[in-house]
């Protein structure tokens, strides 16, 4: 059914009683053509790109829990295409463009809202990076603009500009960035996917794959066998032990990021806005909450919960950015895997098994990937090539090489 | 004005008046009330409006779980927002404001809302605003933001201080109510270290709220006594007003101490809040339970309570928050409120029992098989309507409801580490479950056992069981008596066969009905009923609604409950204030400063610092007159070139690296060689990281066979010494080296320029002749006649220069020496500005250019990685892609025409070519201006750049719309041949 | 979380630096035959294990030991803590 503002007030005369099942739960059938391993949004969104874009049918999609639980289900709901490298920014840029005609594509109000992005600088050498990346930016097709120091304040006059460690001497702006209501991304992408003949099956954990020959004949599930010509594997913070059913050891950490919200407040920030001298990131939700967040805990994990230091971390940055912070109350904190690669960049791409089909490694940045990823994946698992953006996500980039790090920390996951 | 809903008895000082104002209006309270404890008093019910339909709303509850009464206390720099009346101790001159209301609380044009609810549905924003596209930002979502949102902080800076301290104990008591008590007083008389944590400003938990005995005396009376024991206890630490948030790895807990929220403002050197981390051995959650109401039609009007809370205003705070009251109850619990009220001369009109054959008490109306369906009253209850057993309705007049849908445990630090709680049918609620934090037991209500005898039973056996864990003898003492009322409660979640809307979230305006939508839109898992709906996503995460939620829906799916679950339960237990988790870290105390020797001098000069890391370095020296940067660094510069220049370069890296096998440690962690250096001489070294990218650069000096001095650049000295650690220690555990970090050891200077020499000569006391000390010379010297030294001579500023150091704390006096000594040379103290210039004109490699994200070969440092040894990153900077031609190598950039200005962050773009992502060249690194050139010059990393030296391109930047014709050269602008070095 | 160091008892992980993978000890000889592929696998790939993980933590605001520490990775249990210039030794690693 047609969600519009004409069915609401349709639907509020008659009591609400006209509204279908966002979605069917189907029972998994004996084989597909593709199945998708991982309900969260780039799964999800794979799905929907590959019935919606690619006219592929016989799709399932394997859920261990619900949909929309992964990550997707818990970020800091960030939009932007603000990369540096040449592998990373085409495909941000794709992914923010699909972004900005998502919620008429899938007919479901993500509110995907640009009230623009900015990070700021601190120091010379900062602005020096920033100005590399905003021209990168702009070469790719994107947007960037540098502010001044008294821009930012024009914006944001509550900052500490008269008495931090570490003074604001401008920012990068990027209009386009902004945010996203996350849970709505997942069930936009699963709705329309759902409506397109897709098997979104919840509680069905993948335990197994049946590998004959060196090519994928299916996966062992919590419910039973399911046959699939091809199997694409998007579980985030899961990747190394689904792989790992595979017989394959991956460039990739599990590590915990922690997020938080305050209470909700009147509103106070517009967009989103980084500190360049902290670990600290925030933007304020369309209810009020603060949302903000900062450095991973830093150790492998899949406990899905973290610890205090990073806590007391990320409010001292939030202190130091805005000093009327003290007195807003933090209200939840959350922890969720993030599948942290060698090199900070992410991985779409075949594997050694024919038919099987790998995309992770997207770090804390992957809600911002989830339109590109999934039309990206959906497009290497319906004509094995890789989508024009897509091509550094390689595994092999690693013998090869051709790292795409953009922060220059090396193979150190922890620190990208 | 009077306090007219004040009846007797309770924990209140009355010969104190507290004056307070709420809304502008002036009111009196006493110590010992709260905030709403105090309006209800008189007679004040109406305190907040809900956050989507704004209907009216006072409290519910009596403590920290309240959805309802929240308000913005204090004003000015402290307003402090979404504040619960009821949990907020009054105290003379607290000023609270009601919010989310315009324009007053009693008139309120946004309860518009609550008339178009039918509209405003769960989820409806997923299904609209979406057209035209552009509408969103510019015109749906900026109403929906102004609309939204509670209080309001002040944007001012928060003038309160904060502090953070770590305690430690043997037993973490985690609630002061019976079985907190009773484990704190097993525990603390055997000896042991505890820690007795409880949210409220006065211990006792629901025995102050209760008029039952334990051991023969009232029960707030018995907590009294052995609060009085505990605070006798050396080995005791009570700590009031002290929330545990937040249970983490290994026994830390997380836990604020509002030390002054209690008061007008912080008393003079006390921070408002401590923020504390509790390393406990053992840990006890007896955090009790927490009722949870009944929904039904309009069961959200001021006056509608928790039947709990009712009694609790009433025996503690001596505050009968109705004059009329009737009690709507599924269980035993809920009578007690009808018999509490009755006793204290309150009006119990009529005791609504949904369960039948319930006891009967004397004096009272018991309506059994009968329930509430309904209230009235537009900004508080005036009156109830009842169905009674045999369905016909009647409508009671009231100004209170007491509800009471039974208790829930307090499991949530007990799942903080993601354990499920498990239903306890007994109880129909849900205790805590297998897998709790390591170390973590749970007793009294917070385990399921709701009678205060199951609460000073459990409490002691398990404190015994914490300390025989310990190794602590302890005794089990008597234990006093008390109630041991078994539960009897049938479980009723919501009162069916309305039309209307019940509430189940109250602050966030979530109904049965929403939970019925999603259900009928599939949105059943406990995940999406709680994103769809909002259902527990307020203030008070939902402790008195999240159950009677996923009731409703187990009900729908017909799942039973326990199979439904609940959503994850996260720290915080209670919002937090950040101002406690930053502590002292913000404003100029966000991070330490390190101050550099000469950082004295340079401040009575009038330097100006810059911020490098956590360093203060002089950025430059203004003189007399100098009215830009420009002026001052030009000047440092000309005059380092011309006769000598004095810069404090401590901040750099310096590890002392001995033993015998020092050289073959060195060789493998530098991409070049070092075992071959001579003693008294120094090398550049280009060290890697394991995937071949430059890590860092510096240079070595052996002082003697089997002691080298490594310098490293000031980002990475911390880095680089914890990677050599871990060579030394995990890769070749066997290999003859020590090293000691000694950064912070020695001051060191750089002195450079063609009068250096003539300059240093004048301090040290050796000779160091170009013969007697070459280029690349290094040793130990004696300066000022005999203080001990070190010399390099070596340069980054492409001049005769050498780099002394003395011990940290001669530091000051040197860069004295130094200044008086060059004074007759003309000698100037030069600042990161002058260095950075210097070191672009000499085409070093700095910070811009050791990005990470570089290799030797794109510095055109690639022979300097020695192929015949192995080293650190060696093989992995043989990768194909590391070694292609074509790629980034590092060039020198200047203007065609001379007066065009370049800017650090441009990008190459061939003449004529269009601005896109193909024609990327790559982007200039570093810019500076050059007094020595007389034109801007740059560094930049240039595609097959070592092929085009003589070619031009266009520096573009976009940034600051500047296309600039520049001609690609050599990356040494002065002194290519390295004459003045030698000289 | 705490570490209980070796050397100087439980300590607060705040005062260690991460590193990660143990197997980081085992680093292949550069000059050999098929040392890129060596050096792939060793410094990339990750066995990144859902349970017991033994990693590698430095004591930098403290005695500058690296330290071997089995952790499960889903509970945060800490199973053992030893020297990780000991663990070196002990599987083969000398000068």
């Amino acid at each position: 059914m047609r969600y519009s503002g004409f069915r609401v007030i349709a639907e509020a005369l008659i009591g609400h009683r006209g509204w279908k099942p966002i979605w069917r739960d189907p029972t998994p059938q004996a084989e597909y053509d593709y199945i998708i391993i991982g309900g969260g949004g780039h799964g999800l969104a794979t799905a929907y790109y590959l019935a919606k874009e690619f006219r592929q049918a016989r799709i399932a999609v394997l859920e261990k829990g619900y949909l929309g639980g992964g990550n997707v289900g818990r970020n800091t709901t960030i939009i932007r295409s603000n990369y540096l490298l040449d592998g990373n920014e085409p495909f941000y840029e794709f992914s923010l463009k699909l972004w900005e005609g998502l919620e008429q594509d899938f007919n479901y109000n993500a509110m995907v809202s640009q009230r623009g992005i900015i990070n700021l600088i601190h120091t010379d050498a900062q602005r020096d990076a920033f100005t590399r990346r905003g021209n990168a930016m702009v070469l790719n097709g994107a947007d960037a603009e540098m502010l001044s120091r008294d821009q930012v304040r024009a914006m944001y006059p509550f900052l500490n500009f008269d008495n931090a460690r570490f003074p604001i001497k401008g920012a990068i702006m990027q209009r386009r960035g902004g945010t996203v209501r996350h849970d709505a991304v997942a069930w936009g992408y699963a709705r329309g996917a759902d409506s397109r003949g897709v098997d979104l099956i919840q509680n069905c954990e993948v335990m197994g794959m049946r590998i004959e020959n060196g090519r994928i004949r299916g996966v062992e599930t919590s419910r039973g066998f399911i046959g699939a010509k091809k199997v694409g594997v998007a579980v985030a913070g899961s990747s190394s032990r689904v792989m790992g059913m595979a017989g394959m050891r991956l460039p990739i950490e599990s590590h915990v990021l922690q997020a938080f919200v305050s209470e909700g407040l009147k509103p106070l920030i517009d967009g989103v806005m980084t500190f360049g001298a902290g670990h600290f990131y925030v933007s304020q939700s369309d209810k009020g909450g603060l949302v903000f967040g900062g450095d991973i805990d830093g150790y492998n994990s899949y406990a899905q919960r973290g610890n205090l230091p990073v806590i007391e971390d990320v409010a001292e940055g939030g202190m130091a950015l805005m000093p009327m912070l003290g007195r807003a109350r933090l209200l939840r904190t959350w922890g969720g895997i993030m599948d942290m690669s060698m090199d900070g960049s992410p991985i779409i791409d075949r594997t050694g098994i024919e038919g099987l089909y790998f995309n992770g490694g997207w770090c804390y940045g992957g809600f911002k990937a989830t339109p590109a990823s999934g039309w990206c994946f959906a497009h290497l698992l319906a004509t094995d090539t890789p989508h024009a953006t897509a091509t550094a996500y390689r595994f092999d980039r690693f013998l090869k090489g051709l790292m795409i790090d953009e922060k220059g920390q090396g193979a150190t996951p922890n620190l990208h | 004005m009077s306090q007219s809903h004040r009846i007797a008895g309770g924990q209140i000082d009355r010969g104190v008046a507290l004056r307070f104002s709420f809304d502008g209006k002036s009111y009196t309270g006493h110590p010992g009330d709260t905030l709403a404890s105090a309006l209800l008093a008189n007679g004040v019910r109406l305190m907040g409006r809900s956050f989507k339909y704004h209907r009216p709303r006072g409290p519910i509850s009596a403590g920290s779980e309240e959805p309802n009464a929240l308000v913005e206390l204090r004003s000015g720099a402290r307003q402090e927002p979404n504040t619960r009346a009821t949990v907020a101790e009054l105290f003379d001159g607290l000023e609270a404001r009601s919010q989310n209301r315009w324009p007053s609380l009693a008139f309120d044009a946004l309860a518009i809302n609550d008339r178009l609810n039918s509209f405003f549905t769960a989820g409806f924003y997923y299904k609209t605003f979406m057209w035209p596209a552009a509408f969103w930002e510019k015109v749906y979502e900026p109403i929906i933001r102004r609309a939204a949102g509670l209080g309001s902080l002040s944007r001012l800076e928060d003038p309160d201080e904060y502090d953070k301290g770590f305690l430690h104990c043997d037993l973490l008591v985690i609630g002061a109510g019976p079985a907190g008590l009773m484990a704190a007083l097993t525990a603390g008389r055997a000896g042991a270290r505890v820690i007795l944590a409880d949210e409220d400003f006065r211990m006792g938990g629901r025995l102050n709220a209760e008029t039952g005995e334990v051991g023969g005396r009232p029960g707030a009376d018995w907590a009294a006594d052995v609060v009085a024991e505990l605070a006798g206890l050396p080995n005791v630490r009570l700590m009031a007003r002290t929330t545990v948030a937040g249970a983490f790895d290994h026994g830390i807990f997380g836990a604020v101490e509002r030390v002054s929220d209690h008061l007008p403002a912080p008393l003079p050197g006390k921070p408002r809040q401590t923020l504390w981390r509790i390393y406990a051995r053992r840990s006890l959650l007896a955090g009790g339970a927490t009722e949870r109401p009944i929904a039904f039609e309009n069961n959200d009007r001021p006056g509608v309570m928790l039947a709990g809370a009712l009694r609790a205003y009433a025996n503690r705070w001596g505050v009968a928050a109705g004059d009329r009251v009737v009690v709507f109850t599924n269980n035993e619990d809920g009578l007690r409120t009808a018999t509490d009220l009755q006793a204290k001369g309150v009006s119990v009109v009529a005791v609504v029992d949904s369960r039948r054959g319930g006891p009967l008490l004397p004096g009272l109306r018991h309506l059994q098989g009968a329930e509430v369906v309904d209230s009235a009253g537009r900004l508080g209850l005036s009156s109830v309507t009842v169905r009674m057993a045999d369905g016909r309705t009647e409508v009671i007049p009231c100004t209170a409801l007491g509800v009471s849908g039974g208790w829930n445990p307090n499991v949530n630090i007990h799942s903080h580490h993601r354990s499920r709680p498990v239903w306890a049918e007994g109880i129909a609620a849900f205790a805590p479950g297998a897998d709790g934090p390591a170390g973590l037991a749970v007793a009294g209500a917070a385990a399921g056992r709701l009678s205060t005898h199951g609460a000073l039973l459990g409490g002691q056996a398990e404190a015994l069981a914490a300390l025989g864990d310990l190794g602590i003898p302890a005794t089990a003492g008597d234990l006093p008596k008390a109630e041991d009322a078994p539960v009897s409660i049938t479980p009723k979640w919501y009162v069916q066969g309305g039309k209307g809307r019940a509430w189940i979230d109250q602050q966030n305006d979530v109904t049965v009905k929403d939970v019925k939508l999603a259900h009928q839109e599939n949105f059943t898992s406990v995940e999406h009923l709680k994103r769809y709906t909002t259902l527990g996503m307020a203030t008070d995460q939902g402790k008195t609604g999240n159950v009677i939620g996923l009731a409703v829906m187990a009900e729908l799916t017909g799942k039973p409950i326990p199979e439904t679950g609940t959503t994850i339960y996260r720290p915080p237990y209670t919002p937090v204030a950040m101002g406690a988790l930053a502590g002292r870290s913000r404003g100029k105390e966000f991070k330490p400063f390190r101050l550099t020797p000469s950082h004295k001098w340079a401040a009575e000069q009038g330097a100006v610092f810059v911020e490098v890391g956590m360093w203060l370095r002089t950025q430059w020296l203004p003189r007399a007159g100098e009215t830009t940067w420009r002026q001052s660094v030009d000047r440092e510069v000309l005059a380092t070139r011309k006769s000598v220049g004095i810069c404090d370069v401590t901040t750099l890296g310096k590890i002392d690296i001995q033993g015998t096998d020092a050289g073959t440690f060195l060789d493998r962690v530098y991409a070049n060689t070092f075992s071959t250096l001579a003693v008294g001489k120094c090398r550049y070294g280009l060290m890697l990281r394991e995937d071949g990218m430059v890590f860092d650069d510096g240079t070595t000096a052996r002082l003697a066979p089997e002691e080298y001095v490594m310098t490293t650049t000031t980002a990475n000295a911390v880095t680089v010494f914890r990677h050599l650690e871990f060579c030394r220690q995990c890769l070749w555990p066997d290999l003859d080296v020590q090293l000691i970090s000694t950064t912070e050891a020695w001051a060191q200077f750089s002195v450079a320029g063609p009068n250096a020499r003539r300059l240093l000569e004048k301090v040290v006391d050796q000779d160091i002749s170009d013969a007697a000390f070459p280029y690349m010379g290094a040793g130990n010297i004696t300066v000022c006649g005999g203080l001990r030294g070190r010399l390099f001579r070596i340069s980054f500023s492409g001049e005769l220069a050498y780099e002394i150091a003395v011990p940290t704390r001669y530091g000051d006096a040197l860069i004295r020496k130094l200044v008086e000594a060059g004074e007759e040379f003309g000698a100037v103290v030069y600042g990161t500005e002058a260095l950075g210039v210097m070191r672009v004109e000499k085409g070093h490699v700095a910070g811009n250019e050791l990005n990470g994200q570089s290799s030797a070969l794109n510095m055109g440092l690639g022979k300097m990685v020695s192929k015949k040894k192995d080293s650190i990153g060696m093989p992995l900077s043989q990768r194909e892609g590391m070694v292609a031609e074509g790629g980034y190598r590092l060039v020198g950039v200047k203007p065609v025409n001379p007066a065009d200005a370049l800017s650090a962050g441009s990008h190459f773009l061939p003449e004529g070519a269009a601005p896109v992502l193909a024609n990327d060249g790559g982007w200039l690194t570093s810019m500076v201006w050059s007094p020595h050139l007389g034109h801007c010059i740059a560094l930049g990393y240039l595609k097959g750049g070592d092929q085009k030296i003589g070619t031009r391109m266009r520096a573009v930047n976009f940034m600051n719309k500047t296309d600039v014709a520049v001609e690609i050269v050599s990356p040494h602008f002065i002194d290519p041949e390295g004459e003045r070095l030698r000289g | 979380m705490l570490i209980n160091h070796p050397i100087l008892g439980p300590r607060d992980a705040q005062e260690f630096v991460y590193l990660g993978d143990a197997n980081l000890l085992h680093r292949p000889d550069g000059l050999a035959e098929g040392a890129i592929a060596a050096f792939h696998d060793y410094a990339y790939q990750r066995g990144n294990p859902a349970g017991e993980h033994r990693e590698l933590w430095y004591h930098e605001q403290g005695d500058r030991s690296w330290l071997v520490v089995t952790r499960n990775t889903v509970t945060h249990e800490i199973l053992k803590v030893e020297l990780a210039r000991d663990v070196a030794r002990r599987e083969g690693r000398s000068r």
